[in-house]
Protein backbone atom coordinates (compact mmCIF):
# COMPACT_ATOMS: atom_id res chain seq x y z
CA UNK A 1 0.00 0.00 0.00
CA UNK A 2 1.09 3.51 -0.63
CA UNK A 3 1.76 5.90 2.18
CA UNK A 4 -0.82 7.58 4.42
CA UNK A 5 -3.68 5.13 3.91
CA UNK A 6 -4.74 6.17 0.43
CA UNK A 7 -8.25 5.88 -0.91
CA UNK A 8 -9.06 3.26 -3.49
CA UNK A 9 -8.80 5.72 -6.34
CA UNK A 10 -5.50 7.07 -5.07
CA UNK A 11 -4.18 3.53 -4.70
CA UNK A 12 -5.04 2.60 -8.28
CA UNK A 13 -3.77 5.89 -9.67
CA UNK A 14 -0.56 5.48 -7.73
CA UNK A 15 -0.01 2.05 -9.19
CA UNK A 16 -0.60 3.28 -12.71
CA UNK A 17 1.82 6.18 -12.45
CA UNK A 18 5.26 5.80 -13.98
CA UNK A 19 8.36 7.21 -12.41
CA UNK A 20 8.78 10.09 -14.82
CA UNK A 21 11.91 12.17 -15.17
CA UNK A 22 11.73 15.38 -17.13
CA UNK A 23 11.64 19.16 -17.11
CA UNK A 24 9.11 20.74 -14.78
CA UNK A 25 7.03 23.67 -15.92
CA UNK A 26 9.23 25.95 -13.87
CA UNK A 27 12.25 24.92 -15.92
CA UNK A 28 13.98 22.67 -13.39
CA UNK A 29 14.69 18.99 -14.09
CA UNK A 30 13.47 16.27 -11.79
CA UNK A 31 11.01 13.50 -11.07
CA UNK A 32 7.32 14.25 -11.51
CA UNK A 33 5.13 14.08 -8.40
CA UNK A 34 1.78 12.90 -9.62
CA UNK A 35 0.13 12.41 -12.96
CA UNK A 36 -0.48 16.09 -13.64
CA UNK A 37 3.19 17.01 -13.31
CA UNK A 38 4.20 14.08 -15.49
CA UNK A 39 1.72 15.14 -18.14
CA UNK A 40 2.97 18.71 -18.00
CA UNK A 41 6.50 17.51 -18.86
CA UNK A 42 5.35 16.73 -22.41
CA UNK A 43 7.30 14.55 -24.77
CA UNK A 44 10.78 15.20 -23.42
CA UNK A 45 10.38 13.12 -20.32
CA UNK A 46 11.36 9.55 -19.67
CA UNK A 47 9.84 6.76 -17.62
CA UNK A 48 12.73 5.64 -15.47
CA UNK A 49 10.96 2.53 -14.16
CA UNK A 50 9.98 1.28 -17.62
CA UNK A 51 13.47 1.85 -18.95
CA UNK A 52 15.12 0.31 -15.90
CA UNK A 53 13.07 -2.87 -15.87
CA UNK A 54 13.02 -3.41 -19.61
CA UNK A 55 16.76 -2.87 -19.98
CA UNK A 56 17.45 -5.01 -16.90
CA UNK A 57 15.32 -7.87 -18.23
CA UNK A 58 16.72 -7.52 -21.75
CA UNK A 59 20.24 -7.57 -20.36
CA UNK A 60 19.37 -10.58 -18.20
CA UNK A 61 18.09 -12.39 -21.26
CA UNK A 62 21.14 -11.59 -23.36
CA UNK A 63 23.56 -12.35 -20.51
CA UNK A 64 21.99 -15.76 -19.89
CA UNK A 65 21.72 -16.67 -23.54
CA UNK A 66 25.22 -15.39 -24.28
CA UNK A 67 26.57 -17.58 -21.50
CA UNK A 68 24.71 -20.55 -22.93
CA UNK A 69 25.93 -19.67 -26.44
CA UNK A 70 29.53 -19.71 -25.27
CA UNK A 71 29.05 -23.19 -23.86
CA UNK A 72 27.13 -24.48 -26.89
CA UNK A 73 28.97 -27.27 -28.63
CA UNK A 74 28.01 -30.30 -30.67
CA UNK A 75 28.38 -32.37 -27.50
CA UNK A 76 25.49 -33.48 -25.32
CA UNK A 77 23.89 -30.35 -23.83
CA UNK A 78 22.82 -30.09 -20.21
CA UNK A 79 20.99 -27.87 -17.76
CA UNK A 80 20.34 -24.29 -18.76
CA UNK A 81 21.89 -24.84 -22.19
CA UNK A 82 19.19 -27.42 -22.87
CA UNK A 83 16.52 -24.90 -22.00
CA UNK A 84 18.10 -22.22 -24.20
CA UNK A 85 18.42 -24.62 -27.11
CA UNK A 86 14.81 -25.62 -26.67
CA UNK A 87 13.69 -21.97 -26.96
CA UNK A 88 16.02 -21.32 -29.88
CA UNK A 89 14.69 -24.34 -31.75
CA UNK A 90 11.13 -23.32 -30.99
CA UNK A 91 11.72 -19.84 -32.40
CA UNK A 92 13.69 -21.22 -35.34
CA UNK A 93 10.84 -23.57 -36.20
CA UNK A 94 8.36 -20.72 -36.09
CA UNK A 95 10.54 -18.56 -38.30
CA UNK A 96 11.00 -21.39 -40.78
CA UNK A 97 7.25 -21.97 -40.81
CA UNK A 98 6.23 -18.39 -41.54
CA UNK A 99 9.25 -16.81 -43.18
CA UNK A 100 10.35 -18.21 -46.53
CA UNK A 101 13.16 -15.84 -47.49
CA UNK A 102 16.84 -15.64 -46.67
CA UNK A 103 17.43 -13.09 -43.92
CA UNK A 104 19.79 -13.62 -40.99
CA UNK A 105 18.10 -10.88 -39.00
CA UNK A 106 14.63 -12.34 -38.65
CA UNK A 107 15.33 -15.35 -36.41
CA UNK A 108 17.45 -13.45 -33.82
CA UNK A 109 14.89 -10.64 -33.95
CA UNK A 110 12.10 -13.09 -33.22
CA UNK A 111 14.10 -14.71 -30.41
CA UNK A 112 14.87 -11.35 -28.82
CA UNK A 113 11.28 -10.18 -29.01
CA UNK A 114 9.87 -13.45 -27.70
CA UNK A 115 12.12 -13.80 -24.68
CA UNK A 116 12.29 -10.11 -23.88
CA UNK A 117 8.53 -9.60 -24.05
CA UNK A 118 8.01 -12.82 -22.13
CA UNK A 119 10.32 -11.66 -19.33
CA UNK A 120 8.68 -8.23 -19.20
CA UNK A 121 5.22 -9.81 -19.13
CA UNK A 122 6.30 -12.21 -16.40
CA UNK A 123 6.92 -9.23 -14.12
CA UNK A 124 3.14 -9.03 -14.02
CA UNK A 125 3.07 -12.20 -11.91
CA UNK A 126 5.07 -10.59 -9.14
CA UNK A 127 2.50 -9.43 -6.54
CA UNK A 128 1.65 -5.83 -7.38
CA UNK A 129 2.81 -4.31 -4.12
CA UNK A 130 6.12 -6.02 -3.51
CA UNK A 131 8.48 -4.06 -5.68
CA UNK A 132 6.68 -0.69 -5.29
CA UNK A 133 6.86 -1.14 -1.50
CA UNK A 134 10.58 -1.86 -1.62
CA UNK A 135 11.01 1.14 -3.90
CA UNK A 136 8.99 3.20 -1.45
CA UNK A 137 11.31 2.18 1.37
CA UNK A 138 14.21 3.30 -0.80
CA UNK A 139 12.50 6.66 -1.25
CA UNK A 140 11.24 6.13 -4.77
CA UNK A 141 7.72 7.46 -5.07
CA UNK A 142 6.43 5.61 -8.12
CA UNK A 143 7.38 2.22 -9.50
CA UNK A 144 5.58 0.46 -12.33
CA UNK A 145 7.41 -2.85 -12.76
CA UNK A 146 5.78 -4.28 -15.89
CA UNK A 147 7.28 -2.44 -18.87
CA UNK A 148 4.73 -3.91 -21.28
CA UNK A 149 1.93 -2.09 -19.42
CA UNK A 150 3.56 1.11 -20.58
CA UNK A 151 2.44 1.92 -24.14
CA UNK A 152 5.80 3.58 -24.69
CA UNK A 153 7.54 0.23 -24.39
CA UNK A 154 5.22 -1.66 -26.70
CA UNK A 155 5.11 1.20 -29.23
CA UNK A 156 8.88 1.45 -29.05
CA UNK A 157 9.27 -2.19 -30.06
CA UNK A 158 6.50 -2.03 -32.63
CA UNK A 159 8.16 1.08 -34.08
CA UNK A 160 11.41 -0.86 -34.43
CA UNK A 161 9.57 -3.65 -36.24
CA UNK A 162 7.77 -1.09 -38.41
CA UNK A 163 11.02 0.57 -39.44
CA UNK A 164 12.45 -2.84 -40.33
CA UNK A 165 9.33 -3.62 -42.35
CA UNK A 166 9.71 -0.38 -44.31
CA UNK A 167 13.45 -0.93 -44.74
CA UNK A 168 13.06 -4.42 -46.18
CA UNK A 169 10.05 -3.45 -48.29
CA UNK A 170 12.13 -0.80 -49.99
CA UNK A 171 15.28 -2.92 -50.08
CA UNK A 172 13.59 -5.94 -51.67
CA UNK A 173 11.09 -4.24 -53.97
CA UNK A 174 12.79 -0.89 -54.53
CA UNK A 175 11.19 2.48 -53.93
CA UNK A 176 9.08 2.10 -57.08
CA UNK A 177 7.96 -1.40 -56.20
CA UNK A 178 6.98 -0.37 -52.72
CA UNK A 179 5.15 2.70 -54.00
CA UNK A 180 3.36 0.55 -56.55
CA UNK A 181 2.33 -1.81 -53.80
CA UNK A 182 0.84 1.11 -51.91
CA UNK A 183 -0.98 2.66 -54.88
CA UNK A 184 -1.75 -0.01 -57.51
CA UNK A 185 -3.91 -2.31 -55.41
CA UNK A 186 -6.41 -3.54 -54.30
CA UNK A 187 -8.21 -1.67 -57.17
CA UNK A 188 -6.56 -2.56 -60.45
CA UNK A 189 -7.21 -1.47 -64.01
CA UNK A 190 -5.56 -1.80 -67.40
CA UNK A 191 -6.72 1.61 -68.52
CA UNK A 192 -3.97 4.12 -67.50
CA UNK A 193 -6.47 6.87 -66.69
CA UNK A 194 -8.47 4.57 -64.45
CA UNK A 195 -5.24 3.45 -62.88
CA UNK A 196 -4.37 7.01 -61.91
CA UNK A 197 -7.90 7.57 -60.66
CA UNK A 198 -7.58 4.54 -58.41
CA UNK A 199 -4.35 5.77 -56.85
CA UNK A 200 -5.84 7.89 -54.01
CA UNK A 201 -8.31 5.19 -52.98
CA UNK A 202 -5.63 2.52 -53.12
CA UNK A 203 -3.15 4.62 -51.24
CA UNK A 204 -5.69 5.42 -48.55
CA UNK A 205 -6.53 1.74 -48.00
CA UNK A 206 -2.94 0.50 -48.13
CA UNK A 207 -1.64 3.31 -45.95
CA UNK A 208 -4.21 2.55 -43.28
CA UNK A 209 -3.36 -1.13 -43.36
CA UNK A 210 0.36 -0.33 -43.26
CA UNK A 211 0.08 1.98 -40.26
CA UNK A 212 -2.38 -0.26 -38.47
CA UNK A 213 0.23 -3.01 -38.27
CA UNK A 214 2.54 -1.43 -35.67
CA UNK A 215 -0.42 0.16 -33.89
CA UNK A 216 -2.28 -3.10 -33.50
CA UNK A 217 0.94 -4.96 -32.68
CA UNK A 218 1.73 -2.67 -29.77
CA UNK A 219 -1.82 -2.03 -28.58
CA UNK A 220 -2.61 -5.74 -28.42
CA UNK A 221 0.32 -6.40 -26.11
CA UNK A 222 -0.25 -3.26 -24.09
CA UNK A 223 -4.00 -3.82 -23.76
CA UNK A 224 -3.71 -7.41 -22.60
CA UNK A 225 -1.02 -6.73 -20.05
CA UNK A 226 -2.55 -3.49 -18.84
CA UNK A 227 -5.90 -5.20 -18.28
CA UNK A 228 -4.20 -8.05 -16.44
CA UNK A 229 -2.26 -5.63 -14.27
CA UNK A 230 -5.44 -3.67 -13.59
CA UNK A 231 -7.19 -6.79 -12.32
CA UNK A 232 -4.24 -7.62 -10.08
CA UNK A 233 -4.47 -4.11 -8.64
CA UNK A 234 -8.22 -4.46 -8.05
CA UNK A 235 -7.69 -7.84 -6.38
CA UNK A 236 -4.95 -6.32 -4.24
CA UNK A 237 -7.50 -3.79 -2.97
CA UNK A 238 -9.29 -6.69 -1.23
CA UNK A 239 -6.36 -7.15 1.13
CA UNK A 240 -7.24 -3.96 2.99
CA UNK A 241 -10.87 -4.97 3.49
CA UNK A 242 -10.67 -7.32 6.49
CA UNK A 243 -9.76 -10.98 7.01
CA UNK A 244 -12.53 -12.53 4.89
CA UNK A 245 -11.87 -10.31 1.92
CA UNK A 246 -8.12 -10.81 2.29
CA UNK A 247 -8.51 -14.58 2.03
CA UNK A 248 -10.79 -14.18 -0.97
CA UNK A 249 -8.22 -11.81 -2.43
CA UNK A 250 -5.46 -14.36 -1.95
CA UNK A 251 -7.46 -17.05 -3.71
CA UNK A 252 -8.44 -14.69 -6.51
CA UNK A 253 -4.93 -13.46 -6.99
CA UNK A 254 -3.64 -17.00 -7.23
CA UNK A 255 -6.37 -17.98 -9.70
CA UNK A 256 -5.85 -14.89 -11.84
CA UNK A 257 -2.08 -15.42 -11.80
CA UNK A 258 -2.53 -18.98 -13.07
CA UNK A 259 -4.76 -17.75 -15.85
CA UNK A 260 -2.45 -14.85 -16.53
CA UNK A 261 0.49 -17.18 -17.19
CA UNK A 262 -1.34 -18.13 -20.35
CA UNK A 263 -1.74 -14.50 -21.41
CA UNK A 264 1.89 -13.71 -20.54
CA UNK A 265 3.12 -16.53 -22.76
CA UNK A 266 0.54 -16.11 -25.49
CA UNK A 267 1.07 -12.38 -25.94
CA UNK A 268 4.84 -12.83 -26.18
CA UNK A 269 4.30 -15.56 -28.78
CA UNK A 270 1.79 -13.46 -30.75
CA UNK A 271 4.13 -10.48 -30.76
CA UNK A 272 6.91 -12.66 -32.15
CA UNK A 273 4.73 -14.41 -34.73
CA UNK A 274 3.20 -11.19 -36.03
CA UNK A 275 6.67 -9.65 -36.33
CA UNK A 276 7.75 -12.61 -38.46
CA UNK A 277 4.60 -12.37 -40.57
CA UNK A 278 5.03 -8.62 -41.14
CA UNK A 279 8.62 -9.15 -42.25
CA UNK A 280 7.54 -11.98 -44.52
CA UNK A 281 5.02 -9.61 -46.10
CA UNK A 282 7.74 -7.00 -46.51
CA UNK A 283 9.89 -9.55 -48.35
CA UNK A 284 7.30 -10.97 -50.71
CA UNK A 285 5.88 -9.34 -53.82
CA UNK A 286 2.14 -9.03 -54.11
CA UNK B 1 0.55 6.94 -19.49
CA UNK B 2 1.97 9.67 -21.64
CA UNK B 3 3.77 9.01 -24.85
CA UNK B 4 7.19 10.51 -24.34
CA UNK B 5 10.91 9.98 -24.70
CA UNK B 6 10.53 6.47 -23.28
CA UNK B 7 9.29 5.48 -26.73
CA UNK B 8 12.61 6.35 -28.30
CA UNK B 9 14.54 4.90 -25.39
CA UNK B 10 12.71 1.62 -25.84
CA UNK B 11 13.33 1.62 -29.58
CA UNK B 12 17.03 2.14 -29.00
CA UNK B 13 17.16 -0.59 -26.37
CA UNK B 14 15.26 -2.87 -28.73
CA UNK B 15 17.68 -2.25 -31.60
CA UNK B 16 20.71 -2.79 -29.35
CA UNK B 17 19.30 -6.03 -27.96
CA UNK B 18 18.41 -7.39 -31.38
CA UNK B 19 21.84 -6.45 -32.69
CA UNK B 20 23.55 -8.17 -29.77
CA UNK B 21 21.39 -11.26 -30.15
CA UNK B 22 22.10 -11.40 -33.88
CA UNK B 23 25.84 -11.00 -33.40
CA UNK B 24 26.63 -12.94 -30.24
CA UNK B 25 23.75 -15.21 -29.25
CA UNK B 26 22.02 -16.67 -32.26
CA UNK B 27 24.96 -17.77 -34.48
CA UNK B 28 26.90 -19.88 -31.91
CA UNK B 29 23.78 -21.67 -30.69
CA UNK B 30 22.45 -22.41 -34.16
CA UNK B 31 25.90 -23.48 -35.34
CA UNK B 32 26.19 -25.87 -32.40
CA UNK B 33 22.70 -27.20 -33.05
CA UNK B 34 23.44 -27.79 -36.70
CA UNK B 35 26.77 -29.41 -35.89
CA UNK B 36 25.07 -31.71 -33.44
CA UNK B 37 22.39 -32.52 -35.99
CA UNK B 38 25.07 -33.48 -38.52
CA UNK B 39 26.90 -35.50 -35.90
CA UNK B 40 23.79 -37.42 -34.93
CA UNK B 41 22.94 -38.03 -38.56
CA UNK B 42 26.50 -39.27 -39.17
CA UNK B 43 26.30 -41.50 -36.12
CA UNK B 44 23.04 -43.01 -37.27
CA UNK B 45 24.44 -43.56 -40.74
CA UNK B 46 27.55 -45.19 -39.25
CA UNK B 47 25.38 -47.45 -37.08
CA UNK B 48 23.40 -48.47 -40.13
CA UNK B 49 26.62 -49.06 -42.04
CA UNK B 50 27.88 -51.19 -39.16
CA UNK B 51 24.71 -53.25 -39.21
CA UNK B 52 25.11 -53.78 -42.94
CA UNK B 53 28.76 -54.76 -42.48
CA UNK B 54 27.80 -57.19 -39.75
CA UNK B 55 25.13 -58.79 -41.91
CA UNK B 56 27.63 -59.07 -44.75
CA UNK B 57 30.22 -60.63 -42.43
CA UNK B 58 27.67 -63.12 -41.13
CA UNK B 59 26.78 -64.04 -44.67
CA UNK B 60 30.45 -64.46 -45.47
CA UNK B 61 30.95 -66.66 -42.39
CA UNK B 62 28.02 -68.85 -43.38
CA UNK B 63 29.38 -69.17 -46.89
CA UNK B 64 32.89 -70.06 -45.70
CA UNK B 65 31.50 -72.59 -43.22
CA UNK B 66 29.39 -74.32 -45.82
CA UNK B 67 32.31 -74.36 -48.24
CA UNK B 68 34.52 -75.89 -45.58
CA UNK B 69 31.89 -78.49 -44.82
CA UNK B 70 31.62 -79.33 -48.49
CA UNK B 71 35.36 -79.64 -48.78
CA UNK B 72 35.52 -81.90 -45.74
CA UNK B 73 32.80 -84.08 -47.26
CA UNK B 74 34.73 -84.19 -50.50
CA UNK B 75 37.93 -85.15 -48.69
CA UNK B 76 36.15 -87.91 -46.77
CA UNK B 77 34.55 -89.18 -49.97
CA UNK B 78 37.88 -89.24 -51.75
CA UNK B 79 39.54 -91.00 -48.82
CA UNK B 80 36.85 -93.63 -48.85
CA UNK B 81 37.25 -94.11 -52.56
CA UNK B 82 41.00 -94.34 -52.12
CA UNK B 83 40.57 -96.91 -49.36
CA UNK B 84 38.41 -99.09 -51.58
CA UNK B 85 40.94 -98.69 -54.40
CA UNK B 86 43.82 -99.56 -52.15
CA UNK B 87 42.04 -102.66 -50.92
CA UNK B 88 41.26 -103.64 -54.50
CA UNK B 89 44.85 -103.01 -55.54
CA UNK B 90 46.14 -105.02 -52.61
CA UNK B 91 43.75 -107.78 -53.47
CA UNK B 92 44.88 -107.71 -57.10
CA UNK B 93 48.56 -107.74 -56.32
CA UNK B 94 48.06 -110.47 -53.74
CA UNK B 95 46.25 -112.53 -56.35
CA UNK B 96 49.00 -111.92 -58.92
CA UNK B 97 51.66 -112.76 -56.35
CA UNK B 98 49.79 -115.88 -55.35
CA UNK B 99 49.44 -116.91 -58.96
CA UNK B 100 53.09 -116.30 -59.51
CA UNK B 101 54.10 -118.28 -56.44
CA UNK B 102 51.71 -121.04 -57.49
CA UNK B 103 53.11 -121.13 -61.00
CA UNK B 104 56.68 -121.15 -59.67
CA UNK B 105 55.79 -123.94 -57.27
CA UNK B 106 54.09 -125.87 -60.02
CA UNK B 107 57.02 -125.58 -62.40
CA UNK B 108 59.34 -126.54 -59.55
CA UNK B 109 57.16 -129.52 -58.84
CA UNK B 110 57.14 -130.39 -62.54
CA UNK B 111 60.90 -130.02 -62.69
CA UNK B 112 61.34 -132.15 -59.58
CA UNK B 113 58.91 -134.70 -60.95
CA UNK B 114 60.73 -134.76 -64.31
CA UNK B 115 64.05 -135.09 -62.60
CA UNK B 116 62.69 -137.93 -60.43
CA UNK B 117 61.19 -139.48 -63.53
CA UNK B 118 64.49 -139.13 -65.37
CA UNK B 119 66.35 -140.63 -62.41
CA UNK B 120 63.78 -143.38 -62.11
CA UNK B 121 63.94 -143.99 -65.81
CA UNK B 122 67.72 -144.18 -65.63
CA UNK B 123 67.57 -146.51 -62.68
CA UNK B 124 64.82 -148.59 -64.34
CA UNK B 125 66.97 -148.72 -67.45
CA UNK B 126 69.98 -149.70 -65.33
CA UNK B 127 67.91 -152.27 -63.48
CA UNK B 128 66.47 -153.55 -66.73
CA UNK B 129 69.91 -153.71 -68.24
CA UNK B 130 71.26 -155.33 -65.10
CA UNK B 131 68.31 -157.72 -65.03
CA UNK B 132 68.56 -158.42 -68.68
CA UNK B 133 72.30 -158.78 -68.48
CA UNK B 134 71.87 -161.21 -65.62
CA UNK B 135 69.31 -163.09 -67.73
CA UNK B 136 71.13 -162.83 -70.96
CA UNK B 137 74.57 -162.88 -69.38
CA UNK B 138 76.93 -163.22 -72.12
CA UNK B 139 74.53 -163.09 -75.02
CA UNK B 140 73.98 -159.44 -74.70
CA UNK B 141 76.93 -157.30 -75.46
CA UNK B 142 76.31 -154.02 -73.87
CA UNK B 143 78.24 -152.24 -76.56
CA UNK B 144 76.51 -154.03 -79.40
CA UNK B 145 73.09 -153.59 -77.99
CA UNK B 146 73.56 -150.11 -76.69
CA UNK B 147 71.32 -148.70 -79.35
CA UNK B 148 68.55 -151.03 -78.57
CA UNK B 149 68.88 -150.30 -74.88
CA UNK B 150 68.73 -146.60 -75.45
CA UNK B 151 65.56 -147.01 -77.44
CA UNK B 152 64.16 -149.04 -74.62
CA UNK B 153 65.07 -146.35 -72.11
CA UNK B 154 63.38 -143.72 -74.22
CA UNK B 155 60.19 -145.79 -74.37
CA UNK B 156 59.94 -146.05 -70.61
Amino acid sequence: MASDAPTTTEYIKHHLQNLTFGQHTDGSWGIAHGAAEAKAMGFWAIHLDTMFWSVLLGALFLWGFRKAALRATAQTPSGFLNFVEWIVEFVDENVRGSFSHKNDLVAPLALTLFVWVLLMNTMDLVPVDWIPQIAHLMGIEYMKVVPTTDPNATFGMALGVFVLTLFYSIKIKGVGGFAAELTMQPFQANNPILKILFVPANFFLEFVSLVSKPVSLSLRLFGNLFAGEMIFILIALLFSGGAMLAVAGGVLQWAWAVFHILIVLLQAFIFMTLTIVYLEMAHSHH
Amino acid sequence: MNINLTLIGQSVAFIVFVWFCMKFVWPPIVTALNERKTKIADGLAAAEEGQREKAKAQEHVAQVTSEAKEQAQEIIRRAERREVEMIEEAKGSARVEGDRVLTAARSEIDKEANMAREALRAQVAGLAVAGASKILAREVDSDAHAKMLDDLIAEL
